[in-house]
């Protein structure tokens, strides 16, 4: 479970949208594979028809009524933006293939 | 599942010409799914923005065409700190697609994060549902064949992103503006199985979807509007193979009509690669209104990861027996039953009908024209004068002609018609009772549409009124056959073709006195009266 | 200035005397007319402007806003008298700085929020400012939450004011830190495997982790959205409760919030233990490299409720043991989600990285985040990211999900024969600055007792326990069912006069 390869955590950086140096790959590559030995584990346990727990307190159709609130205010929020223009946020150009 | 749905062009898609509209939807590899031993087999997933006044999960109002960022709060800015609460609202409409199309409806349905990256969407996860939907396993009978649904389930849409610079193509932009109004709208994506083998039938089970989506009130189902989205899934295969062929998934299908298109394009396509010894590649394309094609957008080669998990910020939905029977109750007619009915009260085609449910509104106002025409007839001493008569078949036909012919040209709806349904109802009384003929009305319903004047108005402001009145037409017969003596003469005593050739003479020489205007059934009768009998 | 020197000592005299009352204390004082609330929070900061130099549990001091809250309620109690002031009226507050407040710099310890002005306030944060508690700064964390030492800040670490040579634990360790060092006697911070319980241990103060959903999680950027609870900190068990009960309640804004109302914990705070079951959680209890002392002080703690009338015995929580390797799936999976909207568009920090122009924003947000994000968040986000990626969901994720219900069946099992169970807060005091920053494992260990109750949703909370031989604080974990927050309090209570650590303890580091 624990043989974590370099390229793999490059394939995990870019799924995560998170650029790496060399060295951090590096470093990463050590840690992460020792992080997972021990996160491993929990593999130890049988849990055969065991359900997942998502929510420590089972609710269950936390619903809100179909009515308008106010939005926030335009210039507040685009004031957050690092760059923004003609009332939009303004990003670099997006690539097709991006997603 | 559905993969990541980038923003939708800036560029929108130019008008379709008048010569494209009248081209043939299909190319030569044939009309049905079996021609030249490939069949073809398409699935559609459909996008539909939910009619509710706020979005999915926050109070920001869900309205189409606001200034950019103007309806946008913490929640659907995805701003640090904020959480969803989700809209009972659209799981009621969730619910009432459940009845609709006779979905299960699980006892539990859950909220998950679809994890990737894009501008346009302000978490870089968007909340959807993956294994545990609201709605599985549902059908829908298009002209007698049953299409399985897969699945319906509750999302939330993206923003808007504009590419400026490099002619607003997406890839040579100098950058690009995100608007994060419609980030949050309510969708429900409905998915259905590979069951469909045709492109007419595509086009059939997309209609009828709509029709039926309109008809449960659950959305506007504006296609050229974006809020019912058409992705068709085409894959082609040797006639009589089991097994499914590489598919592509097409977007940006804007029309009913585009869809039919784009869904023959692919098949044309797909199978010259295949007969050309190529491969057909899994991706999604994106389908182009001006040149009639299919375009590559990305390779999904590279599988997509979306690492979906369960949303830990929302809690199940779990319908009640209650809420399940409260929607029940309040289910409207569906557009089959709908079909049935007006075909069995007006007498009509089911071909009639079902134009009339394939345009949304068009429908409500053929009934609402139909009742404004019965509330004339009761109200005969006090209708607008000399209009009375007609039948619910005379609406049906101006409205899938002329009032449909309209809507096309404009892109207008029949809400937004400046004809009201009862000033149709008053045009077909005025053509029933002899005022005016059927081809004045169609100037007259013509200039209705442009200034929204009502048909009586526009009759008396253009004095176009027939003369109906039988001693005046009888008197200008009479002085037509006294100074045409001969031919009285003649026509006595011709044959039948000789006959018909003077009675035309006649006619012709009535209306020319008459400026046109003399009702054509008064003068017909009148004629015969005095060439046969007493004459 | 013309005041005399022995006018100074007295007005410090008196400070000092201020920013060691207790939280009840001083909001009596301020409803009695003994001192204004304007006093008290000039004291407070004059306090931290004195010594959080060396401290640094504050990323930004609030001085102007909370000296213009403080006025308003002293003009309010003039106008409307004393009965109007709200319960906490005049209450110096430090607030994690992962609340948002609005218009007040929130960064989580990151760079890349720095400079981000929330447009809306944490419902705590609204809930705190109606309760007449006054927030004078914003302390520092951990970045997003992540660690266990607040070294993990891109500003720079907290010094424990006990010995400034040591962490104060993390992640909310600006919050233990700011309480211990008298800069608030009450502070809020966040808990999502022992960034409460943890820090109060090692700064020797009461750090209380409540039950998942008892108080709005809304405003609170989020670590690990089924794990993350705000928290109230305290130099006294009464403190701690006031402030809980000034937040906790129902929040239509976070759908995991709980309906049912809340049992009020101060009216049944000094019934005592009598008849009381205590569990001593034996996988909690013998942990690797525990401390002797604390071994000791937990021990202590087991004598001074028998005494007060407690049965206790000992319990086996089996499952316990799987709780950190789960916590270390579930955890960064949920954030490696919750942290993707850093992406330098709507918010915080942008890098474009190459020549002008030529950058596409896929580029832009890994170099943003490369640039924005420490180390320790990285790790995370690319351990979560790993365990929710195909192939993997299952093994990883989706287990320590399974793990979890078997930890929630355990505890459940315990809790038929016991009314509260017992454990050491961590297995050590105050470890040395530096000390762990390189192993990232070892770091994590430190929290091995805390997080079964994160992983359960159920309650604990940190009561100090004495003083190690280095004369550094020993805490002790009393951990409760979900909605137990009444009896834990009862038990901690006890504890707290048993241990009598608050009347007789005070850090003599920066004092």
């Amino acid at each position: 479970m624990s043989e974590l390869t370099r390229e793999q955590v490059r394939h995990v950086a870019k799924l995560a949208r998170l650029d790496l140096s060399d060295d951090e790959l590096d470093r990463f590559t050590g840690q992460l594979a020792g992080i997972l030995d021990h996160a491993a584990r929990v593999s130890a346990l049988d849990t055969d028809g065991v359900p997942p727990t998502a929510h420590p307190f089972p609710m269950v159709n936390v619903l809100r009524p179909d009515v308008v609130k106010p939005s926030l205010d335009r210039d507040e929020v685009l004031a957050c933006a690092p760059d923004a223009r003609d009332g939009r946020f303004r990003v670099p150009r997006i690539l097709e293939d991006e997603a | 599942m559905t993969p990541p749905e980038p923003s939708t062009p800036s560029t929108p898609s130019a008008p379709t010409t008048p010569s494209e509209t009248d081209a043939p939807d299909t190319i030569e590899v044939g009309l049905d799914g079996h021609a030249d031993g490939w069949e073809l087999v398409v699935g559609l997933e459909v996008h539909v923005e939910l009619a509710t006044a706020t979005k999915l999960f926050c109070g920001c109002a869900n309205e189409f065409g606001q200034e950019p960022n103007t309806n946008v709060c913490p929640v659907c800015l995805g701003l640090p700190g904020a959480l969803p609460v989700l809209n009972e609202l659209v799981v009621e409409y969730a619910l009432r697609v459940g009845e609709a199309f006779h979905f299960d409806v699980p006892a539990q349905s859950v909220f998950a994060r679809k994890n990737y990256f894009y501008p346009d969407m302000p978490k870089n996860f968007q909340t959807s549902q993956y294994d545990e939907p609201i709605c599985l396993g549902g059908h829908l009978d298009v002209d007698g064949v049953r299409i399985t649904i897969t699945r319906a389930h509750m999302e939330e849409d993206t923003g808007k992103t504009t590419h400026v610079g490099g002619g607003g193509r997406i890839h040579d932009a100098d950058f690009s503006l995100v608007d994060y109004n419609r980030a949050g709208v309510p969708l429900l994506e409905i998915v259905s199985e590979p069951d469909i083998r045709s492109s007419e039938q595509a086009k059939a089970y997309a209609s009828e979807l709509r029709a039926t989506l309109e008809a449960i009130g659950v959305s506007d189902v504006k296609m050229e509007e974006g809020s019912m989205r058409v992705d068709a899934n085409v894959s082609v295969r040797r006639r009589g193979s089991d097994g499914f062929g590489t598919r592509t998934e097409t977007k940006n299908v804007n029309s009913i009509r585009s869809l039919g298109r784009a869904i023959e394009y692919e098949r044309a396509r797909q199978i010259e690669v295949l007969e050309a010894g190529g491969r057909v590649v899994q991706e999604t394309r994106h389908w182009n209104e001006n040149d009639g094609q299919t375009h590559s957008m990305r390779s999904k080669e590279e599988a997509y990861d979306y690492r979906y998990f369960p949303e830990p910020d929302l809690v199940p939905v779990a319908p009640t027996p209650e809420m399940r029977a409260a929607v029940r109750a309040a289910m409207p007619e569906l557009p089959a039953a709908r079909r049935d009915r007006l075909v069995a009260a007006w007498a009509i085609t089911e071909r009639d009908a079902a134009a009339l449910l394939g345009t949304p509104g068009l429908a409500d106002y053929a009934e609402a024209a139909v009742s404004a025409l019965e509330a004339l007839e009761a109200l005969e001493a006090l209708a607008v004068d000399g209009a009375r008569g007609g039948s619910p078949r005379d609406i049906v036909n101006w409205v899938n002609g002329e009032i449909a012919g309209h809507l096309n040209e404009t892109g207008s709806s029949p809400a937004a018609l400046s004809l009201a349904p009862a000033a149709l109802a008053e045009l077909v009384g005025l053509v029933a009772a002899g005022t005016i003929s059927r081809n004045q009305a169609k100037d007259v319903l013509g200039e209705a549409l442009a200034d929204g004047r009502r048909p009586a108005r526009i009759v008396t402001d253009r004095g176009l009124a027939q003369v109906s009145d039988e001693s005046s037409l009888g008197s200008v017969i009479d002085g037509i056959l006294a100074a045409n003596a001969d031919a009285v003469a003649e026509y006595r005593a011709g044959d039948d073709k000789a006959r018909k050739k003077k009675r035309g003479f006649f006619m012709g020489e009535a209306m020319k006195a008459l400026a046109g205007q003399g009702n054509p059934q008064v003068l017909n009768r009148l004629l015969d009266e005095k060439l046969e009998g007493n004459g | 200035m013309s005041s005399s020197d022995s006018d100074h000592d007295r007005d410090h005299d008196r400070d000092r005397d201020l920013t060691s009352r207790s939280a009840a204390g001083l909001a009596a004082a301020v409803r009695s007319g003994e001192v204004s609330a304007r006093e008290v929070v000039d004291a407070h900061l004059a306090r931290i402007e004195a010594l959080d130099g060396s401290v640094h549990a504050f990323l930004h001091v609030t001085a102007d806003g909370a000296r213009a809250r403080a006025d308003a309620l002293d003009a309010q109690r003039r106008s409307d008298g004393p009965e109007s002031l709200p319960p906490l009226a005049g209450v110096p507050v430090a607030v994690k700085d992962v609340l948002c407040t609005r218009g007040v710099p929130t960064t989580c310890g990151s760079r890349i929020l720095e400079g981000w002005l929330p447009p809306y306030d944490a419902t705590v944060v609204a809930r705190l400012e109606a309760s007449g508690a006054i927030a004078v700064g914003k302390a520092n964390m951990d970045e997003f939450a992540m660690g266990s030492s607040t070294e993990n800040s891109a500003f720079g670490p907290t010094h424990n004011p006990w010995d400034l040579g040591r962490v104060p634990g993390g992640s909310s360790g600006g919050s233990a830190a700011a309480v211990a060092a008298g800069f608030a006697p009450l502070a809020l911070g966040t808990d999502t495997g022992g960034s409460i319980r943890q820090p109060a241990a090692l700064c020797g103060v009461v750090g209380v982790k409540p039950t998942y959903g008892r108080v709005s999680r809304y405003g609170v950027v989020a670590f690990a959205s089924s794990l993350d609870q705000v928290g109230p900190f305290a130099r006294t068990v009464e403190d701690a409760a006031l402030l809980l009960e000034a937040v906790w309640g129902h929040d239509p804004a976070d759908s995991t919030s709980i309906p049912t109302p809340c049992e009020p914990i101060l009216p049944g705070l000094e019934r005592g233990v009598a008849g009381l079951r205590v569990g001593v959680v034996r996988e909690l209890t013998e942990v690797d490299g525990i401390q002797p002392e604390v071994s000791a002080a937990l021990e202590q703690a087991v004598k001074l409720l028998e005494q007060a009338g407690a049965t206790l015995d000992s319990v086996s929580v089996p499952s316990a043991i799987y709780g950190l390797p789960a916590y270390y799936l579930i955890a960064p999976a949920e954030a490696s989600s919750n942290l993707a909207r850093f992406d330098g568009i709507r918010y915080g920090l942008r890098v474009v990285p190459g020549e002008p122009g030529s950058a596409n924003a896929a580029a832009m947000n890994g170099a943003t985040r490369h640039a924005g994000f420490g180390a320790e968040v990285k790790r995370r986000i690319m351990l979560g990211t790993y365990a929710l990626s195909a192939g993997y969901y299952d093994a990883y994720y989706g287990q320590a999900q399974r793990v979890r219900t078997l930890i929630i069946r355990d505890f459940d099992r315990a809790y038929e024969h016991f009314d509260v169970l017992l454990s050491p807060t961590t297995p050590t005091t105050a470890f040395p600055l530096g000390d762990k920053v390189d192993d990232p494992l070892a770091m994590y260990l430190s929290d091995v007792c805390t997080i079964p109750t994160n992983l359960a949703g159920a309650a604990a909370m940190s009561i100090p326990a004495g003083l190690d031989g280095s004369g550094l604080p020993i805490g002790v974990q009393v951990l409760a069912p979900g909605l137990g927050e009444a009896v834990m309090f009862r038990v901690a209570r006890a504890l707290e006069l048993g241990f009598g650590f608050a009347a007789r303890a005070r850090p003599g580091g920066p004092a």
